[in-house]
């Protein structure tokens, strides 16, 4: 039996508008394993950008349960939520997020700042990873020194550091065109294959086939998830991984 | 962690520099304001301070007079009602320190080819403790040359160098004063200025007894001008006024309720009174440049809230990668303290530097304290802190969402 990294039950997500309370998401259930490689698919509105919020823990659902990595966080207090963001999960943006006056190696070390770790350990780790996605020579550039798909490389170092369960990524190659697609996708297979669990926010089909698989969102709701008809059958997914 | 994020707030102000030295101006001027008002301030004190120790502590003075000519009462001082009897009197009474009786006038004197008009005093050996007045060369005369009345001068500062210049030393010299011929027995110590600026070390002491039968005449033998009283301590002050009203009534033959043929003056009043109005003066400029002071931290904290909108993006991906609200307002919080407290080292220097400027140009005593250094940087550091907080607290409560989707 698979150990689950993400479980989520019964999730509801309101806005308040002048209008009233306009819901975004409606009951949605959804259980990610450990290793898994799940791309969350949907047009705009439907949702899933709202859900990667609350998977990322930068917002909190409305109602309903979400335990993440053995942790209900839904409920829990900011700071250990920060603490949760810093060491939990990593996450790649659409637009990569830089600090733009800082160097690669600061950007990619900058989670273990406020993780407490010194900085001879930081500046080790950071330069670690970002030889590892292929940057090791620019550790001292800015990120407007380097190429979209680099800046992407480096976010996607950054969100290693901390060595977390969980990588979240909400378009990451939105703004990249389709050969550093490409490459930025099979980094995100590599990193997939050493067993960390990724959830990947896309509208395109093409992106999405590199995950195992397609979860889809339409008006606040689940309507196809490739892994079973039912939000949660752990011994489909077991066949999935294999 | 603390480091890096020190580390962080200097970037972060070097990376808009024209805006961080403006904003720092603000600090700058204020701080450099407060030293050197305070050098200027405390200058000023300690230049009346000095005069008060010059003039000498816990003083009276008994003038003679008014002296009243059918109802018309002329200036006090005219009328020969004061003696050396009364002065030996007053060295009875109890908290009494010492006495000297003082008769005055102005003289021309003659040394060679040099002359100059100066005061004459004419007063007894007690005269220079009441006065705290020393010599710088010689010696001074006495009891014995009060009593045959010789003729020896000691001459101030000022009358030294217009009749003896710089080459001659004056003392065993001759100089004639009104025609008689006087030994200069010594120099006396320059006083400065009185708090009115009368220069103190234009002037030559001699024995009373000289000065009154040998200089001005007397229209009453042993007649004098004034008798300068100095008391024991502060707290003695009351009760000898107390006791020189009632002796020289007594001696004078006053009736109760009638008009004293003398008044008693309280110098150190008069000079306290000065030095109050000096530290109110200090206080005032003080409180001026506080002002600014004011203004300056006003003028970071407008900065900081413009600096948290437009870094916006940047608290959103600090705080999505891990940055508790308190990380947040700790950086913010640092660039403001750093940000005074650079401007405060600047200004301690421009207001040191401006104090040293108005001390050479305008020859007014300043004084540079550390204290005064180390009251504007804590006022500084806590302006810091105090315009800081607000902008770093509103960077803090940022909600995440929103500030990764700030553009």
């Amino acid at each position: 039996m698979q150990t689950s990294v993400i479980e989520v039950s019964h999730l509801y997500k309101d806005y308040q508008t002048a209008a009233g309370p306009f819901p975004v998401l409606k009951d949605v259930n959804l259980r990610i394993d450990s290793g898994d490689y799940v791309a969350i698919m949907g047009p705009s509105g439907s949702g899933k950008s709202t859900f990667m919020n609350i998977l990322g823990c930068l917002d909190k659902p409305s109602k309903g349960q979400y335990v993440l990595d053995g942790h209900p966080v839904a409920n829990m207090e900011d700071n250990a939520v920060a603490g949760v963001r810093n060491k939990t999960i990593g996450f790649v943006f659409q637009g990569f997020n830089l600090l733009s006056r800082s160097s690669l190696l600061d950007n990619v070390a900058l989670p273990l700042v406020y993780s407490g770790i010194d900085k001879v350990e930081r500046h080790q780790r950071a330069k670690v990873l970002l030889e590892k996605v292929g940057l090791g020579k620019h550790i001292h550039s800015r990120p407007n020194q380097i190429s979209g798909g680099q800046q992407q490389r480096v976010a996607i170092a950054r969100a290693l550091v901390n060595n977390p369960r969980l990588i979240l990524a909400d378009e990451p190659t939105g703004n990249l065109d389709s050969v550093t697609s490409e490459e930025i996708m099979a980094l995100f297979g590599d990193l997939n294959q050493e067993g960390i669990t990724i959830v990947l926010v896309t509208h395109e089909t093409d992106i999405a086939e590199h995950a195992k698989r397609q979860v889809r969102f339409l008006d606040g709701k689940i309507v196809q998830d490739t892994a079973s008809g039912a939000a949660n059958s752990s011994d489909i997914q077991e066949t999935h991984h294999v | 962690m603390f480091s890096a994020m020190l580390g962080e707030a200097w970037h972060a102000m070097g990376a808009n520099r024209l805006r961080t030295f403006l904003t720092m101006l603000g600090m700058v001027i204020g701080v450099g304001a407060v030293v050197l008002m305070m050098a200027i301030g405390q200058g000023a004190e300690a230049s009346v301070k000095r005069s008060i120790n010059a003039m000498g502590s816990n003083l009276f003075v008994v003038l003679s007079g008014p002296p009243n000519m059918g109802g018309a009462r002329s200036a006090t001082g005219n009328a020969p009602s004061l003696n050396v009897r009364d002065a030996d009197a007053i060295t009875e009474l109890d908290g009494v320190l010492a006495v000297a009786a003082v008769t005055m006038g102005k003289a021309q004197i003659v040394f060679g080819s040099n002359n100059w008009n100066t005061d004459i005093i004419g007063t007894t050996p007690g005269y220079f403790d009441v006065r705290s007045w020393d010599l710088s060369d010689g010696y001074t005369f006495s009891d014995s040359d009060i009593r045959s009345a010789t003729r020896v001068a000691l001459i101030g500062k000022t009358v030294a160098d217009n009749i003896f210049g710089e080459d001659i030393n004056p003392i065993g010299k001759t100089i004639r004063i009104q025609q008689s011929p006087f030994v200069v027995l010594g120099v006396l110590n320059s006083k400065g200025q009185t708090l009115d600026g009368r220069d103190q070390d234009d002037t030559i002491i001699v024995p009373l007894t000289t000065a009154q039968r040998k200089l001005f005449g007397n229209q009453l033998p042993g007649s004098v001008r004034q008798i300068i009283v100095q008391a024991e301590s502060d707290k003695a002050m009351a009760m000898v006024e107390e006791g020189l009203n009632g002796l020289l009534n007594q001696r004078h033959n006053i009736r109760e309720g009638a008009d004293s043929d003398f008044s008693v003056r309280n110098l150190t009043a008069i000079a306290n009174s000065a030095a109050e109005t000096t530290r109110t003066m200090s206080l005032l400029l003080g409180a001026i440049a506080s002002v600014s002071l004011l203004v300056g931290g006003i003028g970071i904290m407008n900065i900081m809230l413009v600096s948290v909108t437009e870094r916006t993006r940047e608290i959103g991906i600090r705080m999505a990668i891990g940055a508790r609200q308190r990380d947040i307002l700790l950086q913010f919080l640092l660039e403001a303290i750093v940000i005074s407290i650079v401007g405060c080292l600047i200004g301690i220097g421009i207001g040191v530097a401006g104090a040293i400027l108005v001390s050479t140009f305008t020859q007014a005593e300043v004084i540079i304290s550390t204290d005064s250094m180390l009251i504007a940087f804590s006022v500084a550091a806590s302006i810091g802190v105090f315009f800081g907080f607000y902008p770093a607290r509103k960077a803090a409560k940022l909600n995440p969402i929103d500030a990764l989707r700030y553009q």
